[in-house]
Formats: structure tokens, sequence, C-alpha cells
């Protein structure tokens, strides 16, 4: 592909003013005087990595390692991480008591279970640090180019660089570490970045280096290149940075300007050089990334109280059965009672003459025994499935979006859940309800308005209004040719060089010329006879293409011109005309104008300039000023309908004036002095007067694809949204309506100050006091309309100002009732800062708002719901297991003989019934994705948390605790007594303990085949896998040598498995047991349908 | 959802059928731990059993109600006796049981594992208190054939009790619990001890004695001698004979039946309202009209 070297020019060059140099702030002087001292002591000294003063500071490698744990300290830190919680602290605890005359059960079978669940929950954090490390060996290896401090540019490790190192970054490498910016290929230096990474926002942004510096481009020059920086120390706030740089004999005073973090990436730059000033851990991003916080989900804090719950009902369980011990234990004392214990010659556990302390220690025996209450693997099975589902999330094709080949990611796993227990939507509209795609859609020139395409918001505004739309007017715009990226303008009075009879035709030349010219783009040929355009920012990237396409083709560019490609009108010819480009007052949200100085082939001297209406208004000359009032009004229609609206105007200037201006601003240009930006940014103002406005261009930034679909759904679903955006309250309000955040029959609320009482607020102070009440007054009103009682729904509207005053701790209260109450809060004209949302924090990110809908209302109620039922039904097995054991003890005086044989009992959790739990935590599905899209009150439930209110989780306890007891009552009448084979044996303590067991196993499992909406293989594979490994286990452990399996010997071969009672007996058991809560959910699905049941049947 | 209580009600209900018909099994109970105590003594009854020199024979008649065809299963059952007792179910050593003396770590067996300092064979509390009431049937004057082999488990005499391993120093201590054991026999043929150590779920029990391989006929009278050994009286247990027939169920087992009836019923009666129900509030199948989102208007 034939690529023309972009020419190595950037406009800010052309007048080193930078007034994209931050407003110095007031306190950044004090700062640069901290320099030195405590937490400013850095000293990096430029291209000598190995002089001796640098080795002794000693400042750490640029090694990267975002690992939890170390080869050496896994074993120990991962075991305190572990018995970091309560219950595992019991198991433990239990554990080791175990090996004491104390424990009801061996200990081997008490330890297997607890080494199984801390094994996997190492294993598992193994496996994820083991990642982790793969991800550091991977950064730590890739390579960078440094200077070797003779001739040329080397290939090294990052893992290698040092402060002080000269490296060379180019076009789309990230960079290795925080670097101070020399210089780029470009003459002053100029570079650009995405931050992506760091802040989310995709637009480009540029970075300076000192002037001095930029020349350090080839070999040379950096071979002599010798300077001291002295900063702060490494810290965790990525848009600050105080140092100097010594340099020949100077200090520059060096700010975040200059600085290039590690985590960004170059773009739009082919090269640039830095000093390496923190590596590794020092910087930025890592400084940022230490440490982040761990975040517990309402449902686990909640998890955890349940915990609570189980271990009183554990104490209250124990307290009884030792209670009772102590009665009957008492009883032996006299004539021997029962001589066949012989509590003659007893020990202390069982002796009836002291039978409180017997009590007591079987207090504690029972304290292990009921220890089955708490499921031990509940959280390394929660784990498990929230890393299972994140993995569902990452890679769902219908969150994938083509474009930017991004799927969802979810960074933590452990906030899935909360997914769909959402209540608010926080967010901001450019880029995130918009795709931040400009389009030319509209302009004003002369005070005419041309562009007749509608956009959302005036689609949206019409049906508000209820007017049928327009077909007619659509299928005239639509034109045969292919649709422009960033051009969406529709005028057959302007298009295919019609707007040459137009009677303002000059002011129309101009104003695409101004277009064509007044910008910072550079042109890249990519095909013959295409052009792509390369601007600092779509709008930008927008207005040159509009040039275009009307005629004004912007085609080359270089130090000193402009070249376009236009139509002569007198001769019909397209004719290549060079503009002399003398000067660019670059564009700064404080000055919110920019402006080019160019002598047109004419020699003609032009300032052709554009910005925000206002600042160009005020601007304006006497005569300049024709078509002010229709420019005005169409302005102001234009950003009703939504659109990004920027003044266009021009003046011709004088060879004299010029000159005398163009002296003044060099010398001020030169000037050393703090306040040169401010004298700067004078003597631009000085030009920058007596303009003719020539007319206004409306951008639009098109919604995303399915922003009011699925904020419609979104609000269907209950959820609140609030968008935070800096537009005006009309544009606001009427974007609102475009994307469904305002709906038909919605009540609007308005929390304003009018425009001028913000003028003033912004001037002085003293008027606060009245400010906070009109806002008071205003929110009172809002509640007493919120509070009505009718089934509207309302729309807060709030402005900037008026938030100040909303959150302020007197009304905070007031202000958030109200706001709860509304289904839409939009915050208008809020301030960058009230705004601020960094992507780097997150734990969730989709490429596209509307898989947003999809995130939450399909993720997040699967897995809100997959946990819940989850962890409602450990604790129902668990009860379930748990009581049966208190119930036999009731049958055996209280002695705490467990019901079961040993290794049954330890089998229970981690072999027979964990599996089928995992699967339905990671797989169930109570509806489809369709139908949790089509029903969005679905979300409802997680809304209300109504699969986890105590009253939810107590009804799944109590249904432990009654299928205990049916189990048990049932189990043992059945098949106790009487001779349960046809051979006259009897059942004897392993066989009931088998029947139950088997018993227990096939309830809990069927159980969770009643609750499953979904089934998959996998689940079938699990539910009747636990099943027939129970049998297998049966079969495995009763033929090993009796000494080992003690009870279980061949107790299912010879016993039960022949006995015809055995098998009839556990399914009358597991029916008997399923069907109390199957006949409750039937009734409750038919009578009192949730909204769930309704969709159901 | 309630049709699958019909097929669910419908298969217990005729798994009770089963149950009851087939197991027309013919039991014949008779407690006699208080009637074989004479008159005079049945005020301490403890201090009568404990009398070694009181001879403790006792006459029992039981009736045949019904017929009852070979084999006849002769069960002692035993109430409010603890086998399940953590202490006495611990108190044994099954490794002492296959290896007998040469296995010498019998602590498990405490507080009977030990007497003069000689290890006991078999030890622990389960062996040391064998049930040792004994019966004799005579039937018209003359005695029914007991068959007392095979009457524990098959694994046990194989696998768990020693072929080798006899009795040794057995209820030799100064406190004698139970049963002794005839110490020319190996453990794997003392099919009492080991019916006796196959230890009870529940405190009310019944063990197998033996066999009667003849028919017995309705309005017979079975003549029982027993030798009332056993003490049940120190703490309140009861002490039962049992004459059991035997299906391809099992015993006599009226639970069973009737619990199959019971969940049977409540099934059927459950799928019966269901359909009550649902027939008088009928709702057209997909008619959501009055589901929340539809209550609502939410089109904007």
């Amino acid at each position: 592909m034939a690529r023309v070297r972009k020419r190595n020019i950037h406009l800010s060059k052309l007048c080193s003013f930078s007034c994209c140099r931050r407003p110095s702030q007031p306190s950044s002087t004090n700062e640069h005087d901290r320099i030195g001292q405590k937490g400013y002591s850095r000293v990096v000294y430029c291209n000598e990595p190995d002089c001796e003063e640098q080795i002794r500071l000693k400042y750490r490698r640029n090694y990267v390692s975002t690992t939890k744990y170390t080869a050496a300290n896994f074993i120990p830190k991962s075991l305190f991480e572990q018995f970091r919680r309560v219950a595992n602290i019991y198991f433990l605890v239990v554990a080791c008591v175990s090996f004491s005359p104390l424990a009801p059960y061996s200990a081997p079978s008490v330890l297997v279970p607890l080494i199984v669940v801390i094994g996997a929950t190492m294993a598992k954090e193994g496996i994820e640090d083991y990642r982790r490390k793969q991800q550091d060996v991977e950064a730590n290896n890739q390579t960078v180019e440094v200077y070797d401090g003779n001739s040329s540019f080397n290939k090294i490790k990052w893992k290698n660089l040092r402060v002080g190192d000269i490296v060379k970054v180019h076009k789309d490498e990230y960079f290795p570490a925080d670097l101070l910016l020399l210089s780029s290929d470009y003459e002053d230096g100029v570079c650009y970045v995405e931050t992506m990474n760091l802040d989310g926002e995709t637009n480009l942004k540029s970075k300076h280096p000192l002037e001095v510096t930029s020349f350090i481009r080839d070999v040379e020059t950096v071979k002599g290149f010798r300077a001291v920086i002295k900063c702060e120390d490494p810290n965790e706030h990525p848009y600050s940075f105080v140092g100097t740089l010594y340099y020949e004999c100077q200090q520059y005073a060096l700010s975040p300007q200059q600085i290039l973090l590690r985590g960004t990436k170059l773009k739009d730059t082919d090269y640039i050089n830095g000093v390496v000033i923190f590596t590794g851990h020092d910087t930025k991003v890592m400084q940022n990334a230490m440490d982040p916080p761990s975040k517990r989900t309402r449902i686990e804090r909640r998890m955890d109280k349940i915990i609570y719950v189980l271990f009183s009902a554990l104490i209250l369980v124990s307290f009884i059965g030792s209670l009772l011990f102590g009665i009957e234990t008492k009883k032996d004392g006299g004539d021997y009672g029962r001589w066949y214990l012989r509590p003659d010659i007893t020990t202390v556990f069982f002796d009836p003459r002291r039978p409180s302390v017997a009590a007591f220690l079987h207090f504690l025996t029972g304290l292990m025994l009921y220890g089955y209450l708490i499921p031990i693997s509940l959280y390394v099975s929660i784990e498990i499935c929230k890393v299972l589902q994140s993995i569902f999330i990452n890679q769902d094709q219908a969150m994938y979006d083509e474009e930017t080949k991004r799927s969802a990611h979810a960074r933590t796993s452990n906030l899935n859940e909360e997914l769909g227990q959402v209540f608010t939507i926080l967010s901001d509209k450019t880029g995130t309800l918009t795709c931040n795609k400009m389009e030319f859609v509209k302009c004003s020139i002369a005070g005419t308005a041309y562009g007749c395409g509608m956009t959302e918001v005036e689609i949206a505004l019409a049906r508000k209004r209820g007017e049928t739309l327009d077909e007619q007017r659509d299928i005239d715009t639509v034109e045969s040719r292919e649709p422009v990226k960033g051009f969406n303008f529709r005028d057959g009075r302007i298009m295919n060089r019609k707007w040459v009879h137009e009677p303002y035709r000059d002011y129309i030349e101009k104003f695409f010329r101004v277009l064509a010219l007044c910008h910072t783009a550079v042109p890249e040929v990519l095909d013959p006879g295409k052009i792509f355009y390369e601007a600092e920012s779509p709008d930008e990237a927008a207005f040159v293409i509009a040039a275009r396409e009307v005629g004004f083709q912007f085609v080359k560019r270089n130090q000193t011109s402009i070249q376009l490609r236009e139509l002569d009108r007198s001769s019909g010819e397209i004719v290549d005309r060079v503009y002399e480009l003398l000067h660019v007052l670059e564009f700064s949200s404080t000055r919110r104008r920019m402006s080019v100085i160019v002598r047109n082939p004419e020699r003609q001297l032009l300032l052709l300039a554009k910005g925000a209406d206002s600042v160009i208004f005020e601007r304006l000359s006497e005569q300049g000023r024709m078509f002010e009032a229709e420019t005005k009004e169409h302005i102001e229609r234009y950003s009703e309908a939504g659109l990004r609206t920027l003044a266009v105007a021009y003046r011709e200037l004088d060879d004299d004036e010029y000159k005398r201006w163009e002296q003044e601003y060099v010398k001020a240009e030169t000037s050393v002095s703090a306040d040169r930006d401010y004298l700067l940014d004078e003597k631009a103002n000085r030009i920058e007067r007596d303009l003719i406005l020539l007319g206004a261009t409306a951008i639009e930034d098109k919604l995303q694809k399915g922003v009011p679909e699925c904020i419609d759904k979104l609000a269907q679903a209950g959820i609140n949204i609030w968008v935070l955006t800096g537009d005006k309250k009309g544009t606001a309000i009427n974007i609102g309506y475009a994307c469904s955040l305002l709906r038909h029959g919605m009540k609007e609320i308005l929390v304003i100050l009018e425009n001028p009482r913000i003028a003033a607020v912004e001037r002085d102070t003293e008027d606060f006091a009245e400010d906070y009440e009109i806002v008071e007054k205003q929110i009172d009103e809002g509640i007493s309309q919120v509070t009505g009682g009718s089934s509207t729904q309302f729309g807060l509207i709030i402005d900037g100002k008026s938030l100040i005053f909303a959150l302020d701790k007197n009304l905070i209260i007031r202000f958030m009732e109200l706001a709860m109450k509304c289904a839409t809060v939009i915050c208008c004209r809020t301030s960058p800062k009230q705004k601020a949302i960094a992507a780097m924090s997150s734990d969730f990110s989709i490429a596209q708002f509307r898989f947003l809908e999809r995130l939450l209302l399909v993720h997040g109620h699967w897995c809100y719901r997959r946990i819940t039922m989850m962890i409602c039904y450990f604790f129902y097995k668990n009860i379930t297991f748990g009581f049966t054991l208190f119930w036999f003890e009731a049958y055996s005086s209280f002695s705490a003989q467990p019901a079961y044989n040993d290794w049954y009992m330890s089998s229970y959790n981690v072999l027979f019934t964990s599996l089928p739990v995992i699967a339905l935590g990671v797989f169930d599905q109570d509806f489809s994705a369709r139908h949790c899209l089509e029903y969005p009150s679905l979300y409802k439930e997680g809304m209300d948390d109504v699969l986890f209110r105590w009253t939810h989780i107590l009804s799944w306890m109590f249904n432990g605790v009654l299928s205990s007891v049916i189990i048990f009552f049932l189990t043992a009448n059945s098949i106790t007594g009487q001779a349960f084979r046809k051979d006259g044996q009897v059942a004897d303590y392993s066989v009931l303990g088998l029947t139950m067991y088997t018993c227990v196993v096939l309830a809990v499992n069927c159980q969770m085949a009643l609750c499953i909406n979904y089934f998959t293989w996998i689940q079938h594979l699990f539910i009747w896998g636990s099943i027939t490994l129970w049998f297998k286990f049966l079969l495995v452990y009763g033929s090993i040598p009796p000494t080992l399996s003690t009870t279980a010997y061949k107790v299912f071969i010879e016993a039960c498995a022949p006995s015809i009672q055995y098998w009839l007996t556990i399914i009358l058991v597991v029916i008997a047991t399923l069907l109390p809560s199957f006949s409750y959910r039937a009734f409750q699905t038919r009578f009192r349908p949730m909204v769930r049941d309704s969709i159901q049947t | 959802m309630g049709v699958i209580f019909i097929p669910v009600g419908l298969v217990t209900l005729r798994a009770s059928h089963c149950v009851i018909i087939h197991s027309m099994v013919v039991e014949i109970v008779d407690r006699y731990d208080i009637d074989c105590v004479p008159e005079p003594s049945r005020m301490d009854k403890v201090s009568y059993i404990q009398d070694d020199s009181i001879p403790k024979n006792c006459s029992r008649f039981m009736k045949v109600h019904k017929y009852m065809k070979a084999p006849i299963y002769i069960y002692y059952q035993l109430d409010n006796y603890y086998q399940n007792h953590r202490r006495y179910v611990k108190s044994r050593s099954d490794k002492q049981l296959l290896d007998g003396q040469k296995y010498h770590d019998t602590s498990s067996c405490q507080p009977v594992e030990s007497n003069n300092n000689r290890p006991i064979v078999p030890c622990g509390l389960i062996a040391w208190s064998l049930f040792n009431d004994t019966f004799k049937f005579i039937r018209e004057g003359a005695e029914l054939i007991v068959n007392r082999k095979n009457i524990a488990w098959k694994s046990d005499r194989g696998h768990k009790f020693g072929k080798n391993i006899y009795p040794f120093n057995f209820q030799n201590g100064t406190l004698i619990g139970g049963g002794k054991l005839n110490p020319e026999i190996p453990l794997s043929d003392q099919e009492d001890l080991i019916v006796w150590m196959r230890t009870s779920a529940l405190p009310s029990f019944r063990k197998l004695y033996g066999r009667i391989e003849e028919d017995l006929d309705v309005d017979d009278v079975v003549v029982v001698n027993l030798m009332n050994n056993y003490n049940t009286y120190s703490f309140g247990g009861k002490k039962k004979l049992v004459l059991s027939t035997s299906s391809w169920l099992g015993g006599k087992n009226d639970f069973l039946g009737h619990a199959c009836v019971f969940v049977g019923c409540s099934s059927l009666s459950l799928a019966i309202i269901f359909m009550l129900l649902h027939v008088k509030y009928r709702r057209p199948y997909g008619d959501m009209s009055y589901l929340p989102w539809n209550r609502k208007s939410f089109s904007g």
C-alpha cells in the first residue's frame, strides 16, 4: 500500500502557543518549591542510568509483578487467607479436636473434607495467580528500544528498563514505564496518546514536551543529552505531576503535559523519545492498581449473617442435646442403671457422678457432630461458580461488538449477582449513550438553514407530539450514494455543486473554506483518491469531511501551507489552491474557539475562526452581525434537536495590523515570565475580534444503536437511570426523549437555577443562601408531587449548580428521597469534574450501551438467581443432613453417636452433593435470555431481593428441617423392628444409617432436580451421577476389609441391595420428602403467582 | 403441575397394595420379662435377677392364631436398651475379633479390655453384655427343632470374626455382664455373639434367635421353656419373644404399608384439589393481562 509519509509538522509548531497546557494552578508554584523535600525527593539522571548517583538511589527496575503470592509464601499466605473466615476456623478447630476422645467420629474423616475444600480453594487461588504471573511475564518480556549510550537504540525487555534510560516508543506501542516526553517525530515534539486503559475515554490526548528538549531526536542529539529531573515521589494520582528539569544550567518546570503514563498507547505519532522516570511498581498505573478494594455484595453480607444463624442453631441444638444427655447420664448413677454401659468404671465423658461435666464435654462433642449444619464447601463452591459465571459473561456472543472487536469483560467475578440487583444506573452521555461518532448534519449559512435530514431527537420529539412522521421527507433525502462516515448532510440546495445558485453563495464558499482550513487535522492518503483525515477530535474530522463532500477538499498540508482542491466558480473547473498558513491559535477548553491566519492565493490575509456561539458572538464586528438573529435562532433550534453547534466566522486582516500583532505575539511567545500563557492568551484575543459571522454548524453525535430500546427495557425493569451531561437543559430534555429516558406520560420535575443566576453564583458567593432556598423549594415541590400517590412516572431534571446544593448535607436526604422516586434523573450542565469516571477501576466493561440490557436483565438476573438459589439450597441440604443426625441422637440417648458411618458423613459435602449445586450455580436459567429481555419486570425479583429475603431463606431452612423429620421417622419406622429381608434378618445400626443416607442423598438431589429450570446434559450428569456415585461408593467402600470399612462392610451388597423393603422404603421416603415442598410450590404458582410463575405457565 | 401427583399417587398406592396384600405375615409376640419373675420377687426384680441361687427357668404358652408356614423365625426383642449408645458402640475391637490375642491394642474396648492383666477375647462392652436368655419350644409334648445355624450375617461369619480365634479370659472378671461363651468354639461359629454384636439402630430392637423349620397350625399351643437370665430390670427394659413368618418383603410391616397408603392418598387428593381449583378458577392460557407490566403502561 502506498503510504504517503505524513509531513513532520503539526500546526501547534507554527505558534508554540500551547494553550493546551493546563492553566497553571495557583498551587503549582508552591508545589514546585517543595521539590527536594519530603514527598518530592525523586532524582533522575537522564541518559545516565549507570552513573553512581543513580545507582545509589536504588530505584526499582521495571519488573512488574501483580501476583498475590510467590512460590515461597503461597502456602502460608493462602492458608491465612482461608482461615480468616469464621466457618473455616471452626472447621479447623474441629479437625484439631477430632484427635481427642471428644470427637464423635474419626479424625481422618473430618480432616479429608477440610483438606479437599481448602485444597480446592488454594488450587483456584493458585490457578488465578498463575494466570496473573503469565500476564506479568508477558508484560515484562515485551521489548522496547533503548539508547545504549553509544550509537544506537537497541531492543531490550521491559523488565530490564532502568530509571534514566532514554527510550524510543513507536506508533501503537504501549509506554513501558512513566516517561518524560522529550521529542517526537513532529517538529514541536507533540504526540498523541490513547488513555482508554486508564480512564476509558476513546479520544486522543495530546502531550507536549518542553521546547528545549524537542530537538533531541536522532542518535547524535540523544548522545549529548544530559539532564537531571527532580520530581515527586511515586504516587497514585494519574493527573498530577510535579517536577523540575535541570538542563544546561536552566530550570524548567514539568507538568503532567510532559508525562507519558504506562498503560497508555502512542497514537498518530511515528515515534517519541522519552526518559524513564517511574519504573515498575512506581508507575502511576501500578500505584493505582495496588490492593483493589474487595467488594462484597449484599448477598454475601447476608450470607454471613445466615452462617451466624446456623452457628446459633448449632449451639442451640448442641445445648439441648447435652442437657438431655446430662439427664440421661445422671440416671445411670443409681443402682447400676444401664449396667451394660458400665457406669461404675466410666470415663469423665459418661460419668453419672459428675453429669454436669459430662454434659459440658458432650456439648463440645455436639458442636463437632452437628457441624454438618454449616456447609463447609459453601464458600469454595460460590467462588468457583462466580468464576465460571464471569466466563459466561465474557464469552457471550450477544455482547460482542463487531466494530471494536470487544466482548463484555468482567474484571472481577465477585459482583455477578449484584448485577441482578441494580437500582440505579449512572451514566455519562457522550460516548456512553452516544457513539462519540460525529456526523455533520446541518448548518446555517448567512441566516439560511440547510440540511433537511431529521435527527433522532427530532424524530423522538415529533413522536412525543404525536405527529406522524412525514415519510416523504426521508425518501427525498435518500440518495444513491454510499454513506460517508462522519457526514449525514442532505440538502439539494448545497450538494452536487448546487450551492453556486444560492443567493449567498459567497458566504457558503467562505463558510466551507473555514471548515476546510481552520483545523489541525492531517490528511492521509490511503488509496489513491481516498483521503482519510487524522484529527484530534471526531468533531473536527466531521468538519473537514463535510467540506470535502461539498467540494472543498483538503488534500495536503505542510508546515506553511494548506492545499485545497476546490471549484473555481468562474471557470467551473476543479482547481488546486494553496493557502499560506501563518498562525494557528489552537482550541482549548478555556478559549472555546480556534482560529487560523492564512493568506489566500489572492494574497488576502484572513483570520478564520470557529468556536462556541457565545464566544464568537461577542467578538463580532458591527457589520458582521448581519445574520446574528437568524443564526442564533438556528443554533437554538439545533441544540434543542440535540446537536452540537459551533459558530463560524472570519475576518480580513490588513498587512500592517498583522505585522504589528505578529511582532507582539512572537515577543510574548519568547518571554520566559510566569505569565507567558496569560500573555499569549491576551495577544490571541487581540486579533480575534471584529469577526464577520458566516453561520453555524450542527453536528450530531448519534445515539448508540439500541439505546432507546435498552433504556426502555431497563426502565420497565424498574431501574432508575441517571444521566450526566454537559448539555443545556433543553438539549438534555430533548435527548432524554430521544433515548426514552423521558417517556410519554411522564411528569417532569425541574430543579433548575436560572441561567443568569448561575452566572451570578460563579462570580460571587453571597447569593448562596438564596440559591439554596430556590433549590430547596423546588425539591420540596417535587417531593409533594411524587408522593401524590398517582401512578405516573416522574423524571427529574436537575442542573449542575442545583446539584451542588442538593448534595449539601442538609438537603441530601430529601433530594435522594425525591430522586429515588423518579424513574429518570437527568443532570444537565454538569462540569467535567462532576462527571469523572474511571474505567480502570470498573468491575465490568461492555463495548456498547445496549449490551447493558443483556448484562443486567439476562446475566444479572441469572447470576442473582443462581447464587441465591445456590446458597438457599446449600443451607437446605446441610440442614436436612444435620438434623437427621439430631433425630437419631434422640433415639440414642443423646450419646453423640453419629447415625452414619464416618466416611459417609465426610463425603456428603464433597462428593455426593457438591457438583449438582455448582452446576445449578453455573448453568441454571429460569428463563431463556429471550424471555428475560421480553419481560423486564422479571428483574424486579432481584431488586426486591425476593429470593433472598429472610422469609424465603427461612422457608428453605424449614423445608430442610421438615425433610429431615420425614426422612428419619419414615425410614426408622419402615425398616427397623421386624425382619427387613426375606431370610428373617433384621435391620441393624449400619443398615438404618445406610438407608437414611441413601434417602438423604436421593431426596436432596431430587429436590435439586425440581428446583432446576433448565437442564443441560451437565446437570443431568451431575445430579444422577452423584446418586450413582453414592451407590458405587457403597460397593467400593463396602468391599474394603472390615477393619477399615467398619460398619459399612458389605452392608449394601449383602443386606440392602437384596432387600425389597430397602428399595421400597427409599422410594416412599423420597416421594414423601419432596411432596410438601412440591405441593407448596404448585400451590404458590397457581394461586399466588409471582411474576415468574405467570410467565412460566 | 398437579397432574404429576396422579401417577405418583397411583404408583404409591399400588406399592402399598403389594405391601399389605402380599405380606400376610403371621406374628406372635409375647412379653415375658415381668411374668417370668415370681410374684414375691416382683417388688425387687433386680436383686432377683442378680441372685444366681434362684433358678431362672420359666414357661410361657403361645397360641398360634393363624397357620404359620415354615420357616418360622424366632426373635428376642429388647426395648429401652441403648445398643446405639456411643460408649457402647465404640467398645469393641474389630481387629481383635479377626486376629485374637495377637492383636494387642485393645484400648478401644474400654472399659472391658483386660482382666488380671490378660486380654479378654472378645473384648469390649458389647461382647461383655451378651444376651443370655435361652428358649426351648415344645408342641404337643414334642420338642420343636430350632435351627440356630446361619442366623448371623454371612460376611460377619466369614470376614469379621476369626475362624481360629477362641474366646479367652471371657467373663472372668468380678462383674459378669451377660452370657458366657464356650471357649472350644471359634468366634466365627459363635453365632449368638455375632448377632449380638451387630448393634441395633434404635433402643427397641429384635435379634434373630433361630428358626423353627416346621409349620405351625392354627390353635397349636407352643410351650416355651426359657431361662430368664438377662437383666433388663435395672434400667426398665422389656423382653419379648417373637415368632414370625416371613414374606418376600420380610417381616410384618404395617407401617410401610400405611405410609404408602397415606402418601399415595395425599398425592391423589392433592391432584384432585388442584384440578378442581383449576376448573373453578380457569385462566385462559396466555392471558397475561393482569401481570404487573401490563397493568402499568410504560410505552413512551
